[in-house]
Order: C-alpha cells, then sequence, then structure tokens
C-alpha cells in the first residue's frame, strides 16, 4: 500500500507542477485522467508481483531433505534387509538396492520424472519433460529449483523398488529383477505418483490426503512386493528349517538410519522449510515411537520378551503409516496412527503371514502395504480440525467424505499395481525366469550371483 | 602318548587353561564348537518365528600328554570345568600314534 501512496503523491506532485495552481486547464484534466488511470491499475500490478521467487531457506533445507532420503536407502534399508537375511545372503542384498539406486537414477531423469511429472493429465504426465528437457540451472517449482524437486522426487523413486527387494529375498534373480523394477518404475510408479502428487492427478484432484506417499511408495511397494513373493514361491525349507536374521544389529543400525532420514521424507514433502514441515517433524517422531513401543508390548506380552527385531519393526511400522498422514494430522493424531500401526502390522506380519503361509522374507506386504493403508485411512480421520489436524483435501467438508476418497486411493493403488506388477513378473518369467536355481540358492546368492563373500573370517 | 580332547562351557576356557598351565600342561589347542547331548536346546523368536535352536556353543580342547599324566589332568579338567548343572560336557582319551615338532624335527615324548 505505502508504494501506492507514494506514487500518487509524485502524480500530485506532477500535476501541480504542470498546472501551477491556475484553474483546471485541458492539460490538467488530462493528467488527472491519466492519475485516475494509472490508479485503477497499479492494484491489479501489484498483485501481479506474487509470482514464487527463490527461497534460499526452503531451497537449503530441501537439498538437505534429498541427501536424508537418498541414505534411507543407502544404507539405511539397506542395512537393515542386510541384517535379516542369512549371512550367505547379505550382499545379494546390498547390491540389489544399490543398483536400484543408480538405475533408477537413470530412468527417473531419462524419462520417469516426466511421466510423474511433466503434464497436466489425469492418468499420465507426458513426456515433455524427458531427458529433463526445460529444466535448467534457474527453472522453479515453487519457491525451490526444479533440480532440487527433482532429486528429491528421484529418491522416492528409488526407494520404492528398494523397499520391495525383501520380499523376494534369498532366491530371485539379479538380472531379472533389474529388468522388472525397470519395467515397473515406468508404468506403476511413474503413473501412481502422477495421479497423487502431478498436476492435474485424478486423485490429487478428489482431494485425497497423502503428503509423502503412503499410496505412491509403501501400498505400491508392499503390494508388488506381495504379489512378487507369491509368484517366485517359498523360500526352500521354509517355513520349517530356521533361518533367523543373521545381524540384528545391522538391522537395528538400518531402522534407526530410516528414522532419522524419514524426516527428510516427510518434512521434505512440504517442499518448504516451514510450519507444516515442522509439524510434520513432529509427528513423525511421535507415531514412529508410539508404534515401536506397542510392537515391543504386544510381543512382550505375547511371547514373553521384548526384542530387538520386534521394537525396529514397530518403529517402522510407524514411520509407514504417518507417511501419508505427516502434512495433516496432530501430535495426537499421529500416537494414534501409530499405536494402530504397531498392532496392525504385527498382526499381519506375524498371525495373518503365518496363517496364510506366503513367504514374504522381510515382511514387506505386512510393514508397507498393512501399514500405508491403516495410514491413508486415519488420515482421513485424524485430519479433522476437530482431531488436532489441518483440515481436509481438496473441497471436502467431512471425514466420512475424506474418508470415502482415501479409500478410493488404497484401493486403486492395490488394485492397479497388483495387476500389472502381476503380469509383468509373469510376462518376465517366461522370457527369463524369476527364480535361481536350487543349488543356487542353497549356496547362497552372493557365492552364485555375485561371486563374492560377504564374510572373510 | 594320549590325545584329550575336552569339550567344555565357553565362559569356562579361560580356568581350565589356567589351571591346567599351573600342572605344567605346555600346549593346547581351542576349536569354537557347538553341539548338544543330553542339555535341551532352546528357542529363538524372530517376528512371530519361533525356532528350536538344539545346537548349543562349546569350547573344545585339545592336549597331548605323555600316559603318566592323563589321570592328573583329567582331574584337573574336570575341577576346572565342573558347574553341577547339564551341559558341562565331556573328556575323550585317544591313543596317539606320534607327535612331531616341525621346527627341530623332533619326535615322540620329546616334542609334546
Amino acid at each position: 500500500m505505502i508504494p501506492l501512496f507514494n506514487l500518487y503523491r509524485e502524480l500530485s506532485f506532477m500535476k501541480i507542477k504542470i498546472s501551477g495552481h491556475r484553474p483546471t486547464s485541458k492539460k490538467s484534466w488530462a493528467m488527472i485522467a491519466l492519475l485516475f488511470l494509472l490508479f485503477t491499475l497499479l492494484p491489479s500490478l501489484a498483485l501481479a508481483e506474487e509470482a514464487p521467487v527463490l527461497n534460499s531457506g526452503d531451497t537449503a533445507w530441501m537439498l538437505t531433505a534429498t541427501a536424508l532420503v537418498l541414505f534411507m536407502t543407502i544404507p539405511g534399508l539397506s542395512l537393515f534387509y542386510a541384517g535379516m537375511v542369512r549371512s550367505k545372503n547379505i550382499l545379494s542384498v546390498l547390491m540389489q538396492c544399490f543398483a536400484i539406486t543408480s538405475l533408477m537414477t537413470i530412468l527417473w531423469v531419462l524419462y520417469a520424472y516426466s511421466i510423474a511429472f511433466g503434464g497436466d493429465g489425469p492418468y499420465w504426465g507426458g513426456l515433455s519433460k524427458m531427458f529433463l528437457a526445460g529444466v535448467s540451472v534457474d527453472t522453479l517449482s515453487g519457491t525451490i529449483p526444479e533440480t532440487v524437486f527433482m532429486t528429491f522426487q528421484m529418491t522416492f523413486a528409488i526407494i520404492t523398488p528398494a523397499l520391495m527387494v525383501g520380499a523376494f529375498a534369498e532366491r530371485m534373480k539379479f538380472s531379472t529383477m533389474l529388468v522388472f523394477m525397470t519395467i515397473w518404475i515406468t508404468i506403476v510408479y511413474a503413473p501412481v505418483c502422477h495421479w497423487v502428487w502431478g498436476g492435474g492427478g485424478w486423485l490429487g484432484n478428489k482431494g485425497i490426503l497423502d503428503f509423502a506417499g503412503g499410496t505412491v511408495v509403501h501400498i505400491n511397494a508392499g503390494m508388488a512386493g506381495l504379489v512378487a513373493a507369491l509368484l517366485l514361491g517359498k523360500r526352500k525349507g521354509y517355513p520349517t528349517t530356521a533361518m533367523p536374521p543373521h545381524n540384528l544389529g545391522y538391522t537395528l543400525v538400518g531402522a534407526s538410519m530410516l528414522w532419522v532420514g524419514w524426516f527428510g521424507f516427510n518434512a521434505g514433502s512440504e517442499l518448504a522449510a516451514d510450519g507444516v514441515a515442522g509439524m510434520a517433524m513432529a509427528v513423525t517422531q511421535v507415531a514412529t515411537a508410539t508404534a515401536a513401543l506397542a510392537w515391543m508390548a504386544i510381543e512382550w506380552v505375547k511371547h514373553g520378551k521384548p526384542s530387538v527385531l520386534g521394537i525396529a519393526s514397530g518403529a517402522v511400522a510407524g514411520l509407514v503409516a504417518i507417511t501419508p498422514a505427516s502434512g495433516a494430522v496432530g501430535p495426537m493424531g499421529a500416537m494414534a496412527i501409530g499405536f494402530a500401526s504397531g498392532f496392525g502390522c504385527f498382526f499381519a506380519s506375524t498371525i495373518l503371514k503365518r496363517a496364510l503361509g506366503y513367504d514374504d522374507s522381510l515382511d514387506v506386504f505386512g510393514i508397507h502395504a498393512v501399514g500405508g493403508i491403516i495410514g491413508a485411512i486415519l488420515t482421513g480421520v485424524f485430519c479433522a480440525e476437530s482431531l488436532g489436524g489441518a483440515g481436509f483435501g481438496g473441497d471436502i467438508t467431512s471425514i466420512g467424505d475424506q474418508l470415502a476418497v482415501q479409500f478410493i486411493g488404497v484401493g486403486a493403488t492395490v488394485v492397479y499395481t497388483g495387476v500389472v506388477s502381476f503380469i509383468i513378473l509373469k510376462v518376465l518369467d517366461g522370457i527369463m525366469g524369476l527364480r535361481v536355481t536350487e543349488d543356487e540358492e542353497a549356496e547362497g546368492l552372493d557365492l552364485a550371483l555375485h561371486d563374492e563373500r560377504g564374510y572373510i573370517i | 602318548m594320549k590325545k584329550v580332547d575336552a569339550i567344555v562351557k565357553p565362559f569356562k576356557l579361560d580356568e581350565v587353561k589356567d589351571k591346567l598351565n599351573e600342572i605344567g600342561v605346555q600346549g593346547i589347542t581351542v576349536t569354537e564348537v557347538k553341539g548338544f547331548g543330553r542339555q535341551k536346546g532352546h528357542t529363538e523368536l524372530y517376528r512371530g518365528a519361533e525356532y528350536v535352536v538344539d545346537f548349543l556353543p562349546k569350547v573344545k580342547m585339545e592336549i597331548v600328554i605323555a600316559d603318566t599324566q592323563v589321570d592328573e589332568v583329567i582331574d584337573t579338567i574336570m575341577k576346572a570345568a565342573q558347574t553341577g548343572r547339564i551341559g558341562d560336557g565331556k573328556i575323550f582319551v585317544t591313543n596317539l600314534v606320534d607327535v612331531i615338532r616341525i621346527r627341530t624335527g623332533e619326535r615322540g615324548e620329546e616334542a609334546i
């Protein structure tokens, strides 16, 4: 407002100078008319200066968040999984995660970023940003450089396939895995990502609340992992042969790295350094701690002793469940979500899995799919301002309506990912085979597929 | 010459070794082994999957001695390794055909 006043004053002085306080002449009227015209135009000019500008605080945080999320995969998730497999397979798990990181990076910049964020279609972002066309040093995405946004999203595209490694660990062919992931990121991850977060995405348009990827990352990976586990079949000797984790120290270290890195995952999904990011960080912490204690407690009661694997699994379950909710719920809602996921994922990973008999080696479905579903649904409840949340999505005005959208999002992801992953795997099984031979499986994938030993003692 | 194989509980290793040193036994070879006799295994739990683990960690000590020392060595090992509970271990005594010192080529009791 002050600049406007100054401008008006300056123009008035101009008018006085021109007309010299004589009776209002034709020239004076022209000046007055010009003034009037300018005055009516100025407000719209003032409003137009709201174009996004680079914010160095936001950018600094997002650069950091990107590093944190990459750290979640290498080495956080890698160690978490590595410790849980038998020692003869440790390198195979580390190799898969590391190779996926490298491969998804390339595919993301070649075309997958474009499919996810390149356009405004409801189901597909198009190829206009293939090879990162149009993304330069100066291009902005909101208040941060588009390069940072692109790389941040890349780390999500990296961890989602890496999560699946846990479902087919100790028996999948490395070569087939690489081909599967290439196809999967193209026709499953990137489209689903677009539906929720891409401009014009149909789920985003419905008002779905999925802040950091309950559907896009966790339900996606969890369902695809389940399908892979079912198609590959059980490991030889499962479930009667003992296959205990060979290094729970690694697993806990990995879980710790996931917990810390998840601040980048959730708080970073605000794409800015502000109050929402701060709340996202806080609720992440609360939900995770609650879930960790919940799993520990239920195990203590059920089996008599609390375990390291249990508390680590509980923490990850909480992290997964709070992921979609992190931008929308308050700390007490987070506690409820942590509680629900601690118990729910415990049930799915132990009782349900044993009852149904499938070999989801490292509980990718039990923790990521089930945790993601619990979190996505409860987001619809605890986003309500009456329950401490930040409010509903889109034009929604009630918990019931929000829940409906959440259910649609969950259902669409489950069905789409399940079906398409199944097709890809079936085709690849026919072409190149999914599973290693029995001998290779017995010898251990480290030696059989990589000619290396994890431990030379 | 006799070879004495003693399988004992791992935390008893240092005690047995010290007592054997006191009675003049010069050399021992130790391996980490696992096994069971009448001592039951235990259960371990990993995300709801309970495993019964039969094998228990033990330590095997191999000692070569002159015939005259056998009884003293057996006595010493038993006193040092005993806890009174199941799983204390066993001692096996076998006849030894020959012993050779690699450095000097000595054979027989001189090489012990």
